[in-house]
């Protein structure tokens, strides 16, 4: 199953590698990582997604947990959360294309963000089923080049992360 | 105040972190360390012939003391010759902190003489490791290091200090911390007081029960609880290899020790339990053998400093995180003030049973008429040395002989590389525990494959007097890998035996040592008896042992825990 797990982390010099390292020695999937200082220039917040049996998973969090540098983590799958992910699209946009690949990413409500006469670049935020929704949608031959950031998320609702 | 550069205050540091002893080799990047090290007293340091030994001596002396040990190499093939002893003491949990010198923090990343990406190379075997910024962080960090390597589940620190972190003329203020808290580094002080009351509670009702204690015992320092627990409640206990010695041997309640070569009583007793108490062990491999089959009656509480060694391959019933000290004696007070009592009817039952098993097979042996069998040699050096020992091993049939054959009845006695399995262990560790442990009798048990991975260390016992017996079971082969081949290869005995050994007696000579060979199984007493009257030797004992003997009991692959071979014919 794919989980989501939110690591608040030591902003120090090493401490990725550590949590990178982890994943590698023990044999776990990592699907994306994102991370980034937070509002507190002392910690970093760590987003993996990854895949897992219920076993896996609560070795993945136990090992995580143990690591010097992790403050603490939270599996934003076990309750409601948000997710999202932010895609930079570029596109080949000529002709009666140009029209069409507006509307869609209209209806995906994302953005061109760069126009010149051939291509189009968009940006698109949201969880990664409509990412790959609107890939499919625009059809990859028209793809001329892609990037996301992974996953980040957060918790619905009170519940926080933080010391 | 007082100004002392990057160099004075890692010793001074080292002085009040109560370091006695330290166990290194110099080098170009730690020449600032050594020449601090050199302008005092107070910290003693061993200079080895190998940057291996310096770890394995620091490890020796940590499980024999409980206290953590330290090691001091400089930068490149100082800090990488030190992984094997790094990783052996990781997968064992033993406290010990490693100074690296590293070139200095302006080459670092421009493959300069001597680099090597020491964190990086350290960090799957670590606990934790921390490099120096500042010349003013050293107090800091080598209060941190010792902390973290000797708290909660100890394990190595590997600090790297580059070098001009420590040049001798920059001075600064020098501070060391009082206390050290990490807020993100907690471990668990008490366990959960309800799961300890259901723990109690299922062990009360229990039918029957056994209880599976392992090396967090000794390094918790737990062994006194254990034992008042388990004679309060008269249960049968067995213990893993690493768990030797936390509770008595000799004791009728002991079963002996579990797992691949195992006794046949604790393995049956395992597989037929319906309770297992499981104290500061880890169900790994060589215990459980085939994890699908293991004890199938069996309901699991889990006692553990680590978290995640709870429900890693086995799944627990009753997880209980906290030092197993403090477990056990709320779990005394508990079955002691508690109303139920233990099913009087059912225990009987039970030890009848288990009874049988010990007098099924036991721990027997076919003796020969004319050659030594590796079994008796163990036997008789208990014998001789009344149980009281220490006894360092290496890797492999000799470990599995000293395991079963010396019988333990104190913590901290047997010492050997039950984790990582590193061949080339035993004979430092054997001079780590020597050097604080002068009027005790240290037993080198080794087979003639392991002894050459660090025989260089002879030449380190002359220099600082450590006389130690090694006690060589010779059997001209690489047993274990040997017996493997026999059972599993059709004896096609592939790279496992040596065709020109040395002749060990003139080695240990070269070296200003004693040697002393025994090929008679007349002469194995009175020349053992020699041998530990030789008080201030270090005695290198040659013993030319059956070439053709297995380790049995074995666990049969991929079985139950009560499949066994008893000998090369008989299974269970």
């Amino acid at each position: 199953m794919r989980r989501i797990i939110s690591v608040l982390l030591e902003n120090e010099p090493g401490a990725l590698s550590r949590v990178v390292g982890l994943f590698s020695q023990r044999n776990y999937n990592i699907e994306t990582l994102t991370v980034a200082p937070t509002e507190d220039e002392t910690l970093s917040r760590l987003t993996v997604t990854t895949t897992g049996s219920d076993k896996v998973i609560e070795q993945i969090t136990k090992q995580l947990n143990k690591l010097i540098e992790v403050v603490k983590l939270v599996d934003l799958t076990e309750g409601s959360h948000i997710e999202r992910e932010l895609m930079l699209v570029k596109l080949k946009a000529t002709g009666s294309q140009r029209a069409e690949i507006k509307r869609t990413v209209d209806i995906f409500r994302g953005q061109i963000v760069d126009v010149t006469s051939s291509v189009y670049t968009v940006q698109l935020a949201g969880d990664s089923e409509k990412l790959d929704g609107f890939i499919q949608a625009v059809g990859t031959s028209g793809v001329l080049e892609v990037v996301r950031t992974g996953v980040s998320g957060i918790a619905r609702g009170e519940k926080v992360l933080s010391l | 105040m007082e100004l002392l550069s990057g160099a004075d205050m890692l010793i001074r540091s080292l002085q009040d972190e109560g370091i006695e002893y330290i166990y290194g080799y110099p080098g170009g990047a730690a020449l600032h360390i050594y020449d601090a090290l050199f302008r005092q007293d107070n910290v003693k340091h061993i200079l080895v012939r190998h940057e291996q030994a310096a770890v394995h001596m620091a490890d020796g002396y940590a499980r024999a003391t409980g206290k953590p040990g330290t090691v001091l190499v400089t930068s490149g093939p100082g800090a990488t010759n030190t992984i094997t002893g790094i990783a052996t003491a990781f997968m064992d949990s033993i406290p010990m902190v490693v100074l690296c010198g590293q070139v200095a923090s302006t080459l670092i990343g421009e493959d300069a003489f001597q680099e090597t990406d020491m964190i990086g190379v350290s960090r799957p075997v670590v606990k934790h490791n921390l490099s120096v910024r500042h010349p003013e962080e050293i107090p800091e960090v080598i209060r941190k290091a010792y902390y973290i390597a000797s708290t909660g589940r100890p394990g190595p620190v590997v600090v790297d200090i580059p070098k001009d972190m420590t040049t001798p003329n920059e001075r600064y203020e020098y501070v060391f911390p009082k206390k050290i808290k990490l807020r993100s580094y907690n471990p668990a002080i008490r366990g959960h007081a309800g799961q300890i009351k259901k723990a109690v509670d299922m062990l009360l009702a229990a039918k029957r029960p056994i209880i599976y204690a392992g090396g967090g015992v000794i390094l918790g320092k737990a062994s006194g609880q254990l034992t008042e627990l388990v004679r309060m409640l008269g249960y049968p206990i067995t213990n893993t290899l690493m768990g030797i010695g936390c509770y008595p041997a000799s004791d009728k309640q002991h079963l002996g020790w579990l797992g691949m070569h195992g006794t046949y009583e604790s393995n049956m007793a395992m597989h037929h339990s319906d309770l297992i108490l499981c104290v500061g062990a880890r169900f790994d491999d060589r215990v459980t053998n085939a994890t699908e089959k293991f004890c199938p009656g069996a309901r699991i509480v889990h006692i553990d400093i680590d978290p995640a060694s709870i429900s890693k391959t086995i799944d627990a019933d009753v997880p209980i995180v906290g030092p197993v000290d403090a477990v056990l004696k709320e779990m005394i007070t508990l079955v002691r003030e508690s109303k139920e009592k233990p099913d009087a009817d059912a225990i009987a039952s039970w030890w009848k049973q288990i009874e049988e098993w010990r007098a099924f097979h036991g721990m027997r042996y076919e003796t020969s008429a004319d050659t030594i069998k590796p079994q008796e040699v163990i036997e008789t050096l208990c014998r001789l040395t009344k149980g009281e020992a220490f006894v360092t091993s290496d890797v492999g049939q000799h470990q599995m002989f000293a395991a079963q054959y010396y019988k333990f009845d104190k913590p901290n006695r047997w010492i050997n590389s039950g984790g990582l399995g590193t061949m080339g262990f035993g004979f430092p560790a054997a001079m780590g525990v020597k050097l604080t442990h002068p009027d005790d009798e240290v037993l080198c048990i080794t087979g003639e494959g392991s002894i050459q991975m660090n025989i260089q260390e002879l030449s380190t016992c002359k220099q600082y007097n450590l006389p130690v017996k090694i006690i060589n079971l010779n059997n001209q082969a690489l047993g274990m890998v040997k017996q493997w081949q026999d059972m599993n290869y059709e004896s096609r005995h592939s790279q496992s035996y040596m065709e020109s050994l040395p002749d060990f007696i003139k080695l240990a000579e070269a070296y200003g040592h004693v040697g002393v060979r025994i090929d008679r199984k007349e002469d194995l007493e009175t020349k053992l008896k020699e041998v530990l009257a030789m008080k201030d030797e270090l005695v290198f004992v040659d013993i030319y042992v059956d070439r053709f003997e297995h380790v049995y009991p074995m666990q049969v692959a991929r079985g139950s825990m009560k499949d066994m071979w008893l000998s090369k014919t008989e299974r269970v």
